[in-house]
């Protein structure tokens, strides 16, 4: 056995991660298909391409650093870490349930898991701290957070935004999954947030903006985030909530629902037709 | 005269002494490092101390990330602002993944140099000992400041450390014992049980002094721990005399009193009275006139001991 994906092309991962998204979402009747859906390519390309980890040691002091901020697309980031071989995918089984390593929102107790989240805007702050604990012990990696676009609404994510570039943490890349919905309605409507890119261009971040589908865009912009010095990075990812399944693309109805067996049927249905298409 | 140190003048100084010995020591401040006198720390190790300006959630969280990595980080601000305004970031990134980092509360209780009630912490105790994991420190004087400093870096777990602002008099010597989870037996009596925390203690030893001029021996246990409780010692303690006045500068809601009152109402119902803040927000005042109204001082320890004393006798009558 080598390593699990790695030499899967990363559109088709993601695809796979939407399909077990669907599956763990229906056979838990619990979870977010909407915000997990829009962060499949996101997800691929950091665990399958960019980040240096391993599944046999989890705990590798080395390691890149991931953190969920947005905490609620769970689901998502375990069909990663089960698909890249840290857990066994059956345990996807457990999602929601009594004494599962696998809690509604991400808990540290679960191999992969970096940092346990759920209440929004708490992850970059807890990145920085990382960011700086690496630099302190003269470790060589870099902490990936991923934020969702509603999420920015919290006040503490503008502290931390305010706060990275200060210690200038070139190993801090922030990932904002832009799908320009939240739980009631849209992000322009709800509380805008916009203009976001520019928001953390005054806050002095190295800004880069990618189609938050294509995975081989999201390889390059952390690539090139790699090659700045002396300053954070956020990398503005556009994306459609509940990209993959036409019934659950761009609409709030699907930040949480529950996903019953003729919907999953129909939405894995989908979800294969991409994939030879 | 009994000899006065201010607890924050212990801590930095106890915090540098740690930081020498223990790498793992860091300090993250939100602009109040020489309020806190983590100012100590910060001239001692400029690379382990991080400013991170009046932004206590944000702070709260690089502290998670900090100890995430190994170190043991030590946060300062203001009692009032480390458990209210960053509760929730305490709650998530610290203590549900039970993360050791040492939450200073600077300034506890009523005592915060005249700035009135947004700048006072009295539901402090309260708040962070309702989170599971959590251990709650509240020292009596300078000397068990600086022994809670060198025990909590031997701890795994949350801690939250409350600390008084003006000097207050030194109870202990160096010689004594500081055990988390350990309350400690300051005077031996039969008659009423006090039982203290954090600076109450000192006000609770004069009040003792008060009483045994009245003929009124006073058994004194000190609880520096208010989570988790030493509920063998204060069972103990209610059992010596039947009688129990808790000590708190808190809202006499939620913290040693209310604890108390919980473990014994399970383990030795006792008859008590709980000295403290009456669930009403204070004002800036000058400290005498501040302990006078709320009802903080050596007399309003004693005085409900004597009337607790007074409603047994009372019963006691055929």
């Amino acid at each position: 056995m080598g390593d699990p994906g790695r030499d899967e092309p990363l559109a088709e991962l993601a695809d796979d991660l939407r399909r077990m998204v669907v599956e763990t979402l229906c056979h838990a009747q619990a979870g977010h298909p909407g915000g997990s859906l829009s962060a499949a390519e996101i997800l691929a390309a950091l665990f399958f391409s960019v980040m240096r980890i391993d599944p046999r040691h989890p705990d590798w002091e080395a390691r890149d650093r991931f953190i969920l901020s947005k905490g609620h697309a769970a689901p998502v980031y375990y069909a990663a870490l089960a698909r890249r071989g840290f857990f066994p995918e059956e345990m996807l089984q457990t999602y929601d349930e009594l004494d599962s390593l696998l809690q509604g929102h991400p808990d540290m107790r679960c191999p992969g898991v970096d940092m346990t989240s759920g209440s929004l805007g708490q992850g970059l702050s807890v990145g920085l701290g990382m960011a700086l604990g690496l630099r302190l012990k003269a470790i060589d990696a870099r902490v990936f957070v991923v934020l969702g676009d509603g999420e920015l609404q919290e006040g503490q994510v503008w502290e931390a935004a305010m706060a990275a570039p200060k210690f200038g943490l070139d190993s801090l890349v922030a990932i904002i999954d832009d799908n320009q919905i939240q739980l009631m309605g849209d992000t322009a409507t709800i509380m805008p947030v916009e203009p976001i890119a520019e928001k953390w261009l005054a806050f002095n971040w190295n800004v880069l903006e990618v189609d938050g589908h294509d995975p081989a865009a999201i390889v390059a912009a952390c690539a090139a985030a790699q090659a700045v010095r002396g300053r954070p990075t956020v990398i503005l990812a556009h994306t459609v909530k509940g990209k993959g399944v036409s019934f659950m693309e761009n609409t709030h109805k699907w930040h949480s629902a529950l996903v019953t067996e003729d919907l999953k049927e129909k939405a894995l249905t989908e979800l294969c037709v991409r994939e030879v298409r | 005269m009994v000899e006065m140190v201010a607890m924050r003048d212990a801590y930095g100084q106890a915090l540098v002494d740690l930081g020498d010995r223990d790498a793992r020591v860091v300090a993250v401040d939100a602009d109040l490092a020489s309020s806190s006198k983590m100012d100590l720390f910060a001239e001692a190790f400029p690379e382990r101390f991080f400013q991170i300006g009046i932004a206590e959630a944000n702070m709260t969280g690089i502290a998670a990330g900090l100890a995430v990595m190994g170190f043991i980080p030590f946060t300062s601000t203001f009692a009032s602002f480390a458990t209210c305004r960053a509760a929730d970031q305490i709650r998530v990134s610290i203590a549900q993944p039970n993360l050791t980092v040492v939450i200073g509360g600077a300034y506890g209780g009523v005592l915060a140099g005249k700035t009135g009630k947004s700048h006072q912490a009295i539901e402090d105790m309260a708040i962070m000992r309702a989170m599971p994991n959590m251990t709650v420190l509240a020292p009596g004087d300078g000397v068990e400041v600086r022994k809670a400093v060198f025990a909590v870096a031997d701890h795994d777990g949350p801690v939250y450390l409350r600390m008084s602002r003006d000097p207050s008099p030194v109870v202990f010597d160096d010689s004594c014992e500081f055990k988390i989870g350990r309350a400690v037996l300051v005077r031996e009596g039969r008659d009423v049980t006090v039982i203290t925390t954090g600076i109450m203690l000192g006000r609770a030893v004069e009040a003792a002094e008060l009483l045994a001029a009245r003929g009124i021996s006073v058994h004194l246990l000190h609880v520096h721990t208010v989570k988790p409780l030493d509920v063998a010692a204060v069972a103990a303690a209610a059992e010596k005399t039947g009688l129990v006045v808790t000590a708190e500068e808190h809202n006499i809601i939620g913290g040693l009193g209310g604890a108390v009152a919980e473990a014994l109402g399970e383990h030795r119902p006792t008859p008590m009275k709980r000295v403290g803040v009456a669930d009403v927000y204070s004002e800036s005042a000058p400290n005498d006139d501040l302990l006078q109204k709320y009802g903080l001082t050596a007399g309003h320890i004693a005085q409900a001991a004597r009337s607790l004393m007074e409603r047994r006798a009372a019963h006691a009558q055929p």
